[in-house]
Formats: structure tokens, C-alpha cells, sequence
């Protein structure tokens, strides 16, 4: 009756090869172009000199890229932390729900090019702007997949639980929050995807350093090399996060990867 | 003395009504089923018992005792496992346990022994995916009968097995009863499993559900994993009789 979990090593790195390849085609396509058509590299840098950009800045790229990170993250965690504590209200108190959900949506509604210049005039060049755009930026999908999650709870195992006795606190710990997980997942990896560009954002509005920054002064002086040695730079900081929370999912959605689970 | 007396009880869900002036009773150590056909208002009788329905007329007592939300007199086994699929099965198991505030360790200390009878030793750090149907409904059990209640309540438990399985649960849950005795209450529409596994039963007619019959059931167990005799073959007729030749509104 046992169905043992296959271990099949290596499935995962084999899986990577369409990808890699399809990727390594498309900067090859582009590397070749340049060189055929002689474009200006003001105009569109090959990838090999954006990679050598990348080595002679290192100094710069990595210089401007902590406080890109510390805001992302600062950001992240206070996103996280409203995310959820505003989850487990909004789930106790359906009517604060109903009051509150429409000025969470509204606040996703609002431009990023409009709302960014405004906070960083109400908090200056610091890193309380960065944060807080990150985090309004970050917070919503969160949310969303909380609360949806929580609703996605099977009843059975609610009557269940309440038929044992359970109070509504042990109820929430035991069942509706291990059910929310799958969806919270979903929502952070939307969500961390979004903190990265919303940092370069803010920087870019306006800061002392960051990757934004860098941005803002490359595209000044007409370095689309440097742009997008900058850009490389966000991009694998994004990937890097995201493959975190993926290697957070595993551990914690262990249950899902066992045979038979649909 | 009766264990469990529902008495007048009578409920309206909005302007249907759902059970109408039922009465019924269970000793200490009795199996009783309540048949009847589906949407009949059996499992509401349990979300009385359980407390997810208030009670809204006539009285149920438990030991003499009138009912009250959480006295904890019940173990509820639903229709489906209901086994969380994110917890190991040896942690649905002690899930009850933990509920009432016992300790992860001593509520598996109380488990683990009885793992081998429920044919769930080797299993209990496996995901309940990892387990068939039958093994999934016989933790489901187990994480009910561990609770230690004085009532098990039953609703239609091997309903959403296969037939051969249903057959196979069947025989083994009987040999597990006659060892244990756990009064138990069963709701199911299955004639067949209802005269095999109770000492009584009670028909419930359609909608709104009254008992239009109370049967005892006198055959020497084991019943099952042998061929059925013809008092069960008696009974069966009668009990089928009953059903199709109610009255009450139509489904």
C-alpha cells in the first residue's frame, strides 16, 4: 500500500537546459547583431561589453547595490510584517475586512511614477521612502493571498476541529493558517519580484546611492553600457530573492512533494 | 441508563425543517446507526451534537446531563478522512489530544501503541497523500477513538471508499469494535453496513426527518467475512421496505 517518494537526482539541473538555452541563444542573437551591424554602442552596447562594464565597475556596481538591498529588504520585512498582521485581523474581523479591503486595493491603484516623488518629498533622500515604497509596493499580493488563503480552508477540517472542541485561536493556528500557506507562497513570489524595481524606483526619484541611482547617472551621461550593467546587477538580485523564497517553499510546503499529492 | 437521549428535538434551517420531533437513545457500549435516505437530516443530528447547530427545540442529554457546547462528549469521525495534508499522519493523529491541551509528547506516547491494531505502524511520519483511502479512513478513526470520548459519532465513514475497500474496512472496523466497544453512533444510508455493524437502528424518513422505525438487530457477531445469514437477509427486506414506502415529501 506504501508509496515510497522517488528520488531522482540531477531531474531538476536537466529541467534547467531549455531555459538556459533559450537565454543564452537570445544574448548570443544580440551579441551577433551588434557586431554585424555595427550599431554604435551608445546607441546598443553587445553583451560582452555590458559583462566588462560589469568587471571594470565592480567597485561602483557593488557600492550602490547595499543600499538598493538594505531598502529592498527593510522594505520586504515591514511588508511582510503589516501583510500578515493585517491578514490575521482582517480574518477575526470579516466587518473590518469589508471596511479596509477597498483602501488596500486604492492603494494599488496609484502610479508609481506619481506616488514615488511625493514620499521621497515627505521623507527626504533617506531610506524611509525606499521602504515604504517597497513595502506598498510589496504588501497587497501578500495580502490577498492570506486572506484568500484562509478562505480556502476545507470546512470539514474546521468542523472537525471545532467538533474537538477547538477554540477559534486553535483553529486559526492549527487549520486555517497551515491552508494559507500554499496561496501566501504564491503572493511572495509575486511580491519579491515587485521589491527590487520598486527600490531602483525610489532611488531613481531621488537618493545618495543605490542602483537607481547609478541608473539615473549612466543614462546622464549616455551610457547605455552602464545602464544596463546596473540593470544586470537588479535583475540577479530579484533572481537571487526569488530562488530564496522558492528554496523557503520547499522546506516549508514539504507535505506538497510527496507522491500522490495533487 | 441511557448514554445519549435526544428527546422532542425538532430543527428549522430557515423555513425548511429539517428534523422533526426525533427521539432517540444510546446505551453504554451500544452501536446505533440512524439510516435513512440521502438529505434525510442525519448529519444534522450530529451538528447538533457537535455544536456547530444550536439547538433550537426539545432536549438531548448526555449521561443524564443536558448538552452543552463543549462538554466533550463526542469524538466526530466525518465522511471524508478530513486528515490535514500538511501535517504527518502521527500529528493528525494526536490532533484531538492537543486540542483538549495535552502535550505533544504525551499525546503520542498515547497514540504510537495503538498504531499496530489500525494497521498504521511504519506510516506514521508519512503525509496522509502518501496513504491509500482504506489506511487514511483507519487514521481518521483512530484520531477520533484516541480522543477519549464517551460517544463516537460516525458520519457515514466508509461512504467515500471503493466497494472493495468499503467491504474490507467494514470487516476490519467490526473485529476492532468487538474488542473495543466504543459506544458509537453511525449515520449512513447504506442498509447493508447498517445491519451488519449495529445493535440498533433508526429510520429516519424524508425530509423533515422523523423516526418512522426502530429496529434491533439480534444476530451474534461477527457478521461479517462470512456468508450473511438469513435473519440479516430479513432485516435488510424490511429495513429497504421501510424506506421506499415512506411518506414525506419527495427528493
Amino acid at each position: 500500500m506504501q508509496r515510497p517518494v522517488p528520488r531522482r537526482p540531477g531531474r531538476g539541473l536537466a529541467r534547467g537546459i531549455p531555459a538556459v538555452l533559450s537565454v543564452a541563444s537570445a544574448f548570443l542573437i544580440w551579441e551577433v547583431y551588434v557586431r554585424l551591424s555595427g550599431i554604435s554602442p551608445l546607441m546598443l552596447p553587445a553583451p560582452s561589453r555590458v559583462v566588462h562594464q560589469i568587471v571594470l565597475n565592480r567597485a561602483l556596481l557593488w557600492d550602490n547595490m547595499v543600499p538598493t538591498m538594505k531598502a529592498t529588504f527593510a522594505g520586504f520585512a515591514l511588508s511582510l510584517t503589516v501583510a500578515f498582521s493585517l491578514s490575521v485581523v482582517l480574518d477575526f474581523m470579516p466587518r473590518v475586512r469589508r471596511a479596509l479591503f477597498p483602501i488596500f486595493v486604492v492603494s494599488q491603484t496609484l502610479p508609481l511614477v506619481a506616488i514615488a516623488p511625493l514620499v521621497v518629498l515627505w521623507f527626504g533622500f533617506d531610506l524611509t521612502p525606499k521602504v515604504l515604497l517597497v513595502a506598498l509596493v510589496t504588501f497587497f499580493p501578500m495580502l490577498v493571498a492570506l486572506v484568500d488563503g484562509y478562505a480556502a480552508t476545507d470546512p470539514e477540517i474546521e468542523d472537525l476541529m471545532r467538533a474537538m472542541g477547538a477554540s477559534r485561536g486553535q483553529v486559526f493556528c492549527s487549520a486555517r493558517l497551515p491552508s494559507a500557506m500554499p496561496y501566501f507562497f504564491a503572493g511572495l513570489r509575486i511580491s519579491i519580484t515587485y521589491a527590487v524595481v520598486a527600490a531602483i524606483f525610489a532611488e531613481y526619484v531621488g537618493a545618495r546611492a543605490g542602483l537607481g541611482i547609478v541608473i539615473l547617472n549612466a543614462k546622464n551621461s549616455f551610457r547605455p553600457d552602464l545602464v544596463l550593467a546596473a540593470v544586470v546587477i537588479s535583475s540577479l538580485l530579484t533572481l537571487v530573492l526569488f530562488a530564496a523564497t522558492a528554496l523557503v517553499q520547499r522546506i516549508v510546503l514539504r507535505w506538497r512533494d510527496v507522491e500522490g499529492h495533487r | 441508563m441511557s448514554l445519549l437521549q435526544l428527546q422532542n428535538v425538532s430543527v428549522a434551517l430557515g423555513e425548511t425543517r429539517v428534523l422533526d420531533d426525533i427521539n432517540l437513545h444510546v446505551v453504554e457500549g451500544e452501536f446505533v446507526s440512524i439510516l435513512g435516505p440521502s438529505g434525510a437530516g442525519k448529519s444534522t443530528i450530529f451538528r447538533l451534537l457537535t455544536a456547530a447547530l444550536p439547538l433550537q427545540s426539545g432536549q438531548i442529554t448526555c449521561a443524564g446531563e443536558p448538552l452543552c457546547a463543549r462538554n466533550g462528549s463526542f469524538a466526530f469521525m466525518p465522511q471524508r478522512d478530513a486528515l490535514m495534508p500538511w501535517r504527518r499522519i502521527i500529528d493528525n493523529l494526536t490532533l484531538g489530544l492537543e486540542v483538549q491541551g495535552v502535550t505533544r509528547k504525551a499525546a503520542r506516547a498515547q497514540v504510537l501503541p495503538l498504531l499496530a491494531d489500525f494497521g498504521l505502524e511504519g506510516f506514521e511520519q508519512h503525509y496522509p497523500a502518501q496513504l491509500s483511502g482504506g489506511m487514511r479512513q483507519r487514521a481518521a478513526l483512530l484520531r477520533t477513538v484516541v480522543q477519549g470520548r464517551p460517544v463516537q459519532l460516525l458520519d457515514e465513514p466508509f461512504g467515500a471508499l471503493d466497494a472493495l475497500t468499503r467491504t474490507q474496512m467494514q470487516t476490519w472496523f467490526e473485529a476492532r469494535w468487538q474488542t473495543a466497544r466504543w459506544t458509537s453512533v453511525l449515520v449512513t444510508h447504506d442498509v447493508r453496513e447498517a445491519v451488519a455493524l449495529s445493535d440498533r437502528i433508526y429510520v429516519l424518513s424524508r425530509r423533515p426527518a422523523r423516526v418512522i422505525a426502530e429496529i434491533t438487530v439480534p444476530i451474534p457477531r461477527p457478521r461479517l467475512g462470512r456468508p450473511p445469514c438469513a435473519a440479516a437477509h430479513a432485516i435488510e427486506a424490511r429495513l429497504l421496505e421501510t424506506l421506499l414506502h415512506q411518506t414525506g415529501e419527495t427528493p
